[in-house]
């Protein structure tokens, strides 16, 4: 079977997936939205108290359990780590602000498009100008350094928390918080949320597809290979969708669920997360395989994406379907700004080292 | 001796843009790279075959060395 064939098969069955998970209960076009899932996660365990986004999302449990699995059995699993954590966790906590600024992580971005919403054709400009950004700085040298064998009990670390969390999921105790109403409340069936969480994290980890990248390699390499993994989610979404929710297909740009019509701030907020995930090497997505194949790098950045997202709703910086906060919008600002600085002094230090080592070579 | 590009430990697309460099300052001579990451060795063969390449890999443990020549 050709490669492109085969990446446009593994996108598509994540963008089925995304359709049947909304058909069977999840928030309008939010079959699956990592940015908004570990903001519920966030919630359930009272990290922020926005009482209509707080559930333990079992499709997270899934990725983390399927994406795990599949690297034991395959030898992709490694326990690894030690490129510079706390800049990632900063990258993973600005990545998700622009993200709830939005409304939706990258591949709720695809979903959106895939059931009619409009805006994420803006929000997509933004992400593509993020990574347009993001490239330039990985064309003059940037790095975050080399990860380092780490202890075998580290890599566990992501699967165990997932086994806690589905734990409280089962068990519920009194100190865990699930919505009411609003989009937290809206929830498919958690055997099935947590059997397709299990095969979109054994698809992703296997295809390895990620949003960012995707756009990246073409900017980057020219290498339209993970393009068309998201071409295949698109596209098998939205066919899905005009079968399975024809009644909630909707196209247009204002009342979409669970979205704003803000266009500059769609925009700007995705160009945050776009350049925060090619400074990552990935989309929040991959992100969250990668942590579940060992790398505490990515289950570092997790971390940052679930205290970002718990921050965005502790300081109201968050957008909500009225539109965008203008905390948000300071937030996002700021983020860039930030994002800018760590990549314009990684670059700067590493084309230093690198001046340096050519001298001591001529020297010699 | 082939010149070496050492990317083990690097995150994507790192050891791809190591190995476009080096083939690029280069083009006609053969290039060692060393990575210790399946996707890295994918994405490397992906890209240097694209590019008119043939690409050799020897697994070593965890590591590999990928042979990239004309």
């Amino acid at each position: 079977m050709g490669d492109k064939r085969k990446m446009f098969i593994y996108g598509g069955i994540i963008g089925l997936i995304g359709a049947i998970l909304l058909k069977f209960g999840n928030p309008g076009n939010m079959g699956i939205c990592v940015a908004c899932f570990y903001r519920d996660i966030a919630g359930a365990l009272g990290l922020h108290r926005a009482e209509i986004v707080q559930y333990i999302r079992p499709e997270i449990i899934g990725f983390i359990f399927g994406a795990f699995l599949i690297s034991v059995v395959k030898g992709d699993f490694k326990s690894r780590g030690g490129s510079s954590p706390l800049i990632r966790f900063f990258l993973g906590f600005f990545l998700v602000i622009g993200a709830l600024v939005f409304l939706g992580c990258p591949l709720r971005l695809i979903l959106r498009l895939g059931n009619g919403d409009l805006n994420a054709i803006t929000g997509l400009l933004g992400y593509l100008v993020g990574i347009f950004i993001g490239v330039q700085f990985l064309k003059k040298g940037y790095t975050l350094g080399r990860s380092t064998d780490q202890p075998k009990i580290s890599g566990y670390v992501m699967p165990i928390v997932a086994v806690a969390l589905l734990l409280l999921l089962i068990a519920k105790p009194e100190f865990i918080f699930f919505s009411a109403e609003g989009p937290g409340s809206m929830r498919a069936p958690i055997l099935l949320s947590l059997v397709l969480g299990m095969i979109v994290g054994i698809v992703l980890q296997k295809s390895r597809i990620c949003t960012a990248g995707a756009f990246r390699d073409v900017i980057l390499i020219k290498d339209y290979h993970f393009f068309w993994g998201i071409l295949g989610i698109l596209v098998v979404n939205f066919i899905a969708n005009i079968i399975l929710n024809f009644d909630a297909f909707k196209l247009g740009f204002e009342g979409q669920p669970v979205a704003h019509a803000d266009h500059l701030w769609n925009i700007i907020g995705m160009v945050l997360t776009g350049i925060c995930s090619v400074l990552l090497g990935g989309c929040p997505v991959r992100q969250t395989i990668l942590a579940s194949e060992g790398d505490a790098d990515a289950g570092i950045t997790v971390l940052g994406i679930t205290v970002g997202a718990a921050f965005a709703h502790n300081f109201g910086l968050a957008s909500s379907p009225k539109g965008v906060t203008n905390n948000g919008k300071i937030a996002v600002i700021i983020g860039i700004i930030v994002v800018l600085i760590i990549a314009y002094s990684v670059v700067k230090e590493a084309n230093k080292a690198r001046n340096q080592k050519k001298e001591s070579v001529k020297n010699a | 001796m082939p010149k070496t590009v050492d990317a083990r430990g690097r995150s994507c697309p790192e050891p791809v843009i190591m190995t476009k460099d080096a083939i690029e300052s280069n083009p006609n001579e053969p290039i060692r790279v060393l990575v210790d990451a399946h996707v890295a060795v994918e994405n490397i063969t992906r890209f240097a075959t694209g590019k008119g390449y043939k690409v050799n890999v020897e697994e070593k443990g965890e590591e590999y060395t990928l042979n990239i020549r004309k």
